[in-house]
């Protein structure tokens, strides 16, 4: 709570108040009583760690979620927001990560979607399309405005998404992770048009991972961490490290890597591993990266969105567009082999995203965790109904899944509980490297440890894990090493005593000094 | 404590389940009491028997189309297959000139009927791989074969209907008649048949790698992949299948009518489709039963006879078959549907375990977030538990 009021002080200038706001989620308590100020013409910036409470917020600002309790005051005037646009008619606007554009409208249909402007019944082509040059005019995007946004790049695209914004007036702007997808000229581009929305009276709420590129944006920081905010800084005050300190927190330990136990053989070897993008053939997503797992051994990679670590794991699993280099296990090349062979002979993915990739919702927890092993309660060619369930039984013991038993719809269960089944599904063909790719997202903390701790497990009994995640403290709690990869490259690699900031910087995260 | 609360949600929902899951069922008993009170003829065994072995024909039809529509896809090509195979077997029957030796090759009826079979899984195969393999949506691959094989059956029969397969006793190809009208313990054939291609898929479903794999598939084919399982064969093989059967059906429609028509199944795989839904089978795939489409085959056989039987004219049929797809599909949409609302609005009371619900990972903003992982139970299309 250092420098508190500091810039609360001038009233005059301040647009938009947010008072002890509290956004609870079940149990869960995603914000803790948050005071958050907006003021006019200037650029405020959200620092945070996954899970701080900085999304949640800005979804209770741009209307898409409802306070649990607090109040909002906009020009003086308290306001509440019951949908999105109840936010957009008090001028309130939300750039998400994920563009909300039609890809196969033009760019002047995007922009004025849902509010065509008509005439005489039929739409007012002609009238759109000149206000909608205007506004790329003023954002200096030269494009036409019957451009299908599809044909554009992922940051010309973004610039359409702020005009869109600014046609309905936003006073208040607020970006999320906006330049994740861009280019660093279209970084050069969006910042230009910063300074000039703020010129014009325009405020600006700003999210970013990447600390030191949105330092150079800033007016005021604000700082959240566990729902709640620990500091308020002007720009003039602040720097890197006063940020890495708060967002972090003094003393914050999930564990440590699990010892006593002597690393075997390597087991997975990749070697100079190249992996083609899907949409842009021109780029390797993963570049000739070189890297070996012992059995036993836990590696944590680290890396910023898009650094190519979901890509590293698939095309271990036998999923992407490998180009070049080798795969490895226990020494034999399985390059040419497919994801049911891999999974045969050791190789286990938990994927990112549970839901695509991860469940069959139509199937029950039990389904679930045996579908890659059918294998083992075969009994003359046919299902052993009793030996599947006991072999779902037995996993879901060992995986500590909290579930009234194998037959419930796998929906049922909390994120968490999913996650352990698809854990269980995989430890169930008995692999000898496990890949997991962010296996902490979308649950709770005591899910975390549990997941960890069974981790921890199978990697003394010499199981060879390598994992991704977006939060350092968990490479650190977990992992024997962390490597580091940053677009397509490893890029560093660290013991579980390395410096935060050390991590940061091999990511990109925060450019070195 | 969780458990508790899993039990009771259960339960409640035993009651809902039971009622849309037996609907089918309620639906047959309905009409066969309804008719029953309207023609003293309805209720007879002959009648019956007669009824069902009409009921075969659409049955066989549907179960195939039932495999495919639980892999997620669908196979609008099942009725053109019938007549195509029916055309295949009164063609081989009425004998295949050879004109290079002179002389005219009469097949021996078992020889027909297998060949017939055989090209209705070619033409499966064929679905199959232009599915999995090139990637062609299902509905338009078969919408293709449709027309094509359609055209075939014409093209060889110049549109004309082949007459007459009895066959001839010196030629050694009689007998074709014993699919459609040989009886065993007076049932007849066919409705044997369809028993005996239900029970197996009824096991292949419930009790083998293959039937797992499959509704894996149709559940989330991205999650089957990574969990081992071969897509693309399972889907090639469902549609083998369904031409298999719709073959089989050809065949045993030739027979009853010991004539083989060009134009023989035309709609029918709309009539196929039906029965499938009426079963309730989801057409996202995933979900579906052999029991629940034989029922759903005997509701719409049941009631065309059943109207025949009473005197209303064929263009009322034709509103009442429709009137009862469309009422099963909304009950379909009760079943799968509805939950997605509730499961916004009370998603964390009644989510089971679910307690400490949207876990505090709603705020993934940097890293490698993807647009469909953002707070889980909430926007999880299926997480309500009231399914299954």
């Amino acid at each position: 709570m250092s420098d508190d009021g500091r810039s609360t002080g001038n009233g005059s200038d301040v647009v938009l108040q947010a008072r002890d706001i509290v956004k609870t989620y079940g149990g869960t308590r995603a914000l803790k009583g948050v005071n958050f100020d907006i003021h006019r013409g200037t650029v405020t910036t959200l620092f945070g760690e996954n899970g701080a409470g900085k999304s949640t917020l800005m979804k209770i600002l741009s209307g898409v979620e409802q306070p649990t309790s607090g109040r909002i005051i906009l020009d003086g005037e308290p306001v509440s927001f019951a949908t999105t646009n109840d936010a957009r008619d008090h001028g309130i606007a939300i750039i998400h990560q994920e563009l909300s554009l039609a890809p196969n409208l033009s760019v002047r249909d995007n922009i004025f979607l849902g509010r065509e402007i008509t005439r005489g019944g039929g739409v007012d082509y002609a009238e759109e399309t000149r206000q909608t040059r205007a506004l790329l005019e003023e954002m200096r995007l030269d494009v036409d405005p019957a451009t299908p946004v599809g044909d554009l790049r992922v940051g010309q695209q973004q610039i359409v998404e702020i005009a869109r914004a600014l046609s309905i007036d936003a006073r208040i702007l607020i970006m999320d992770e906006p330049t994740s997808a861009l280019a660093a000229r279209e970084v050069e581009i969006l910042f230009g048009i910063i300074d000039d929305l703020t010129s014009r009276g325009v405020s600006l709420v700003y999210i970013s991972h990447h600390l030191e590129e949105t330092l150079r944006v800033t007016d005021h920081a604000v700082v959240l961490r566990d729902g709640t905010m620990t500091a308020r800084g002007d720009r003039a005050d602040i720097d890197l490290a006063w940020i890495v300190r708060h967002m972090v927190g003094e003393n914050f330990d999930l564990g440590s890597p699990p010892e006593g136990h002597q690393f075997g053989e390597p087991v997975l070897a990749i070697e100079d591993l190249t992996v083609r993008d899907a949409e842009n053939p021109e780029r390797a997503v993963v570049d000739r990266l070189s890297l070996s797992v012992r059995a036993g051994e836990i590696i944590c990679v680290y890396g910023l969105m898009g650094a190519g670590r979901t890509e590293l794991l698939e095309a271990v699993a036998g999923r992407g567009d490998v180009t070049g280099g080798r795969i490895l296990l226990e020494g034999q090349a399985i390059g040419e082999h497919s994801i049911r062979d891999r999974i045969a002979r050791g190789i286990g993915l938990v994927p990112e995203d549970r839901q695509r990739d991860g469940l069959v919702q139509t199937m029950s927890v039990g389904q679930n965790l045996t579908l890659a092993s059918i294998r083992q309660f075969l009994s003359r060619g046919l299902l052993s109904r009793g030996k599947e369930k006991r072999l779902a039984s037995s996993l879901i013991r060992d995986v500590t899944v909290k579930t009234p038993g194998p037959d419930v719809p796998i929906g049922s269960l909390s994120g968490g509980n999913q996650q352990k089944v698809v854990i269980g599904k995989v430890l169930a063909t008995q692999p000898s490297v496990m890949l997991l790719d962010e296996p902490s997202r979308g649950i709770d903390i005591g899910a975390k440890a549990e997941v960890f701790a069974l981790l921890a497990e199978h990697a003394r009994q010499g199981l060879a894990i390598l994992f991704t995640t977006s939060e350092i403290d968990e490479c650190f709690s977990i992992g024997h090493r962390t490597v580091v990869m940053r677009r397509g490259r490893l890029s560093a690699e660290f013991g579980p005593d390395a410096e935060k900031s050390d991590v940061m910087a091999a990511s990109g995260e925060v450019l070195t000094s | 404590m969780t458990s508790t609360a899993a039990g009771d949600t259960r339960k409640s929902f035993d009651l809902s389940k039971l009622l849309i899951e037996g609907r089918a069922f309620l639906a047959l008993a309905l009409i066969i009491v309804v008719f029953s009170l309207l023609s003293p003829n309805f209720l007879t065994v002959d009648n019956l028997l007669i009824m069902t072995s009409h009921v075969a024909i659409f049955a066989l039809l549907s179960l195939g189309m039932l495999l495919v529509v639980l892999t997620g896809g669908i196979d609008l090509s099942v009725g053109s297959t019938l007549g195509f195979s029916a055309v295949i077997a009164g063609f081989l029957l009425r004998g295949v000139p050879l004109d290079v030796f002179g002389v005219t090759l009469y097949p021996s009826v078992p020889v027909a009927v297998l060949l017939s079979v055989a090209l209705g899984g070619v033409i499966g195969a064929i679905n199959g791989v232009l599915v999995a393999r090139f990637h062609v949506a299902p509905f338009v691959a078969t919408l293709g074969m449709l027309y094509v094989v359609r055209g075939v059956a014409l093209l060889m029969t110049n549109g004309r209907t082949l007459n007459d397969l009895s066959g001839t006793e010196g030629l050694g190809n009689t007998g074709f008649e014993w699919l459609g009208f040989h009886r065993i313990l007076g049932v007849p054939s066919g409705v044997l048949i369809m028993a005996v291609v239900a029970l197996v898929i009824a096991v292949v479903l419930a009790r083998t790698t293959f039937g797992r794999w499959l509704y894996a598939t149709g559940g989330n084919q991205r999650a089957a992949e990574l969990s081992g399982v071969p897509v693309r064969r399972v889907t090639v093989w469902v549609y083998v299948v369904s031409g298999l059967c719709s073959a089989i059906a050809g065949v045993i429609l030739a027979s009853t009518l010991t004539s083989a028509s060009p134009t023989a199944g035309n709609t029918y795989e709309l009539t196929a489709i039906a029965g499938v839904v009426i079963g309730g089978a989801a057409l996202s795939g995933g979900r579906g039963n052999v029991r629940g489409t034989l029922l759903g085959a005997f509701v719409i056989g049941f009631l065309s006879d059943g109207l025949v039987l009473v005197g209303v004219s064929a263009y009322w049929q034709t509103v009442f078959v429709g009137a009862v797809i469309v009422v099963a599909v909304m009950l379909n949409s009760l079943q799968y549907g509805r939950p997605r609302r509730r499961s916004k609005a009370v998603g964390t009371t009644t989510d089971v375990a679910a307690a400490p619900a949207p876990e505090p990972a709603a705020d993934r903003t940097a890293h490698e977030a993807s647009p469909s992982d953002s707070g889980e139970p909430g926007s999880d299309p299926d997480s309500p538990p009231d399914r299954s």
